[in-house]
């Protein structure tokens, strides 16, 4: 069950437990406590909203940075990792097979706001040898929703055998 | 001045419309209707499909194919045939590439009813068998399935219509409206019957790939004895969501496909080159997207099950295709009458079952070829109007 509602959570965050029970046909008792049961594990992790910000008025950069570091004895990559999570202004961070280390996302109202971060927060640790900083220009897809689909209602029939 | 004259057929004119041209004549002059009315998916096709059929027009692949369709498409049916359904069929000589399954009903029965044959039909079921065995000469006889077999075709109700005019019988299951499918012990039953009658199984499977639970489809063609009188009939429509492509299949002995294909030759030449090679596609790389799509269905199933009883009516558990087949004598309506009204006062739009065949009188049929939230919306107003006739 547990996969069952982890895939309609993951296609639709704000599904309620009793619309899952009946789709699922299981008691709404079972579903609420394997949910909460998920969110203690950190099986699930948050709710979010896919968001077009393009579409706003609000100033929105988005920045990917390839990042190269010495891993540190015996902590690997994960000490430095953290020290680059822990900032508000840092969206993701994968560790990466290939010719970096990290992918840092980065989110900032302006180009100069993520440059700043880069240049006086990121550069500057220990143990990061360089970064590549890639500015996203547009974004057609995010988490499997394509933003800016054209929409053209339901063109079958009303009725048909 | 005389009465203009109609050189229309009296064959033809004696066929009426199907009732769900009829009701979807009403139901599109009325605004803002809410529908549970189509035979059809709701998903796009997926893109693999559709960019491959770009990719063909781009390469101008666009002149005739073989008769029977394309080799490679045949030889992709070939192992997809015995993938599914176990059966193995030569792609040289046993399967035809049709338009649609539609054209595979029309051929198959063309291909081996005399005039004054006699055509087994369970109802209810899809609108073209009664027509087609009609435009083929034959002379259908209806068996009425019932909904405490969950609509399943029994070998009495099949044993009480057999005569010696006999020659096929039509076997639609999955079933379009009732979603009743035919498990493999029902289909041995059936076989029983059979096995020392020439009669011919014409096996419209083209809802195999939507039954739901831990049930597989299983065909008649797979059950001992039925190979030799077996004609399979499926296609891309519903499987694939690929209903305007117009690709069907089908698939069965040497010489019945032989004739199909010889009557296919004379009034379709081959079915849409590009939608041959969509459909290529669609078995090459397509199981996953089936697989999700399926699932999807299996959900609003559960969800419209739940709904209809809730609001009081009987609904048996269809375990196949996308419809519902709710039970609507409480309300002392009529089939028709309920869909009518239903139409007017709260703008949803049903099938009544009467539309697909008498024995449908006193049920409705309600497709959830739809997403969740507006299949919600439809049993809101559903269940208005029930609240207010129950008697």
């Amino acid at each position: 069950m547990e996969n069952e509602i982890l895939e309609l959570l993951e296609n639709d965050s704000r599904i309620s437990a009793e619309r899952i029970a009946v789709i699922l046909d299981k008691p709404i008792e079972d579903v609420k406590d394997c949910i909460k049961k998920m969110e203690s594990e950190q099986i699930i992790c948050g709710y979010n909203t896919i968001i077009n910000w393009d579409k706003t008025q609000k100033e929105f950069v988005t920045a990917l940075v390839e990042v190269r570091v010495t891993p540190q004895r015996d902590r690997g990559f994960d000490q430095i990792a953290k020290r680059i999570y822990n900032f508000n202004e840092v969206k993701s961070v994968y560790l990466m097979s290939g010719a970096y280390d990290l992918m840092v996302i980065l989110e900032g109202k302006n180009i100069k706001e993520i440059s700043h971060f880069i240049s006086d927060k990121l550069s500057t640790l220990d143990s990061v040898l360089s970064t590549a900083t890639h500015f996203v220009l547009k974004k057609y897809k995010d988490h499997g929703i394509i933003l800016e689909k054209s929409k053209t209602g339901d063109e079958r029939m009303i009725v048909s055998p | 001045m005389t009465e203009k004259k109609s050189f229309v057929a009296d064959k033809i004119k004696k066929i009426p419309y199907s009732g769900i041209r009829k009701f979807f004549d009403v139901a599109k002059e009325i605004e803002g209707v809410i529908s549970l009315g189509v035979g059809e998916p709701d998903f796009e096709t997926p893109w693999a499909i559709r960019e491959r059929a770009i990719y063909n027009l781009e390469k101008g692949r666009t002149v005739y194919t073989s008769n029977a369709g394309l080799m490679e498409l045949r030889e992709e049916l070939s192992q997809y045939f015995e993938r599914k359904i176990n059966v193995k069929y030569n792609p040289k000589n046993q399967i035809i590439v049709t338009v649609g399954a539609s054209e595979g009903i029309d051929i198959a029965l063309r291909a081996v009813v005399n005039s004054g044959d006699e055509v087994l039909l369970p109802q209810p079921s899809y609108v073209s068998y009664k027509p087609c065995i009609e435009m083929a000469g034959g002379v259908p006889v209806i068996i009425t399935t019932k909904v405490e077999n969950d609509f399943r075709l029994t070998p009495d109700e099949l044993l009480d219509k057999i005569t010696d005019k006999t020659k096929a019988l039509i076997l639609p299951y999955p079933n379009n409206p009732t979603g009743a499918i035919m498990e493999r012990n029902d289909l041995e039953k059936i076989a029983e019957v059979l096995k020392d009658r020439d009669i011919v199984v014409i096996s419209d499977e083209i809802y195999a790939e939507l039954t739901y639970g831990d049930r597989t489809h299983v065909s008649i063609a797979s059950i001992d004895g039925m190979y030799d009188k077996t004609i399979v009939l499926n296609g891309f429509s519903k499987a694939y969501s690929m209903t305007g492509w117009r690709v069907g299949y089908a698939a069965g002995p040497e010489d019945i496909i032989a004739a199909m294909t010889k009557i296919h030759q004379y009034i379709i030449m081959c079915a849409s080159t590009t939608g041959q090679y969509a459909a290529l596609e669609a078995l090459k790389s397509c199981d996953v997207s089936v697989a999700a799509m399926r699932k999807e269905y299996d959900a609003r199933r559960r969800f419209m099950l739940k709904g209809f009883r809730d609001m009081g009516l009987e609904c048996f558990e269809a375990l196949g295709a996308f419809y519902l087949f709710p039970c609507i004598k409480c309300t002392g309506m009529s089939s028709d009458e309920f869909c009518e009204r239903l139409l007017n006062e709260q703008k949803v739009a049903v099938v009544p079952g009467t539309a697909l065949g008498e024995s449908g009188e006193g049920f409705i049929r309600c497709s959830y070829a739809y997403s969740i939230d507006d299949i919600n919306k439809a049993l809101i107003h559903i269940e208005k109007f029930v609240k207010k006739y129950r008697k």
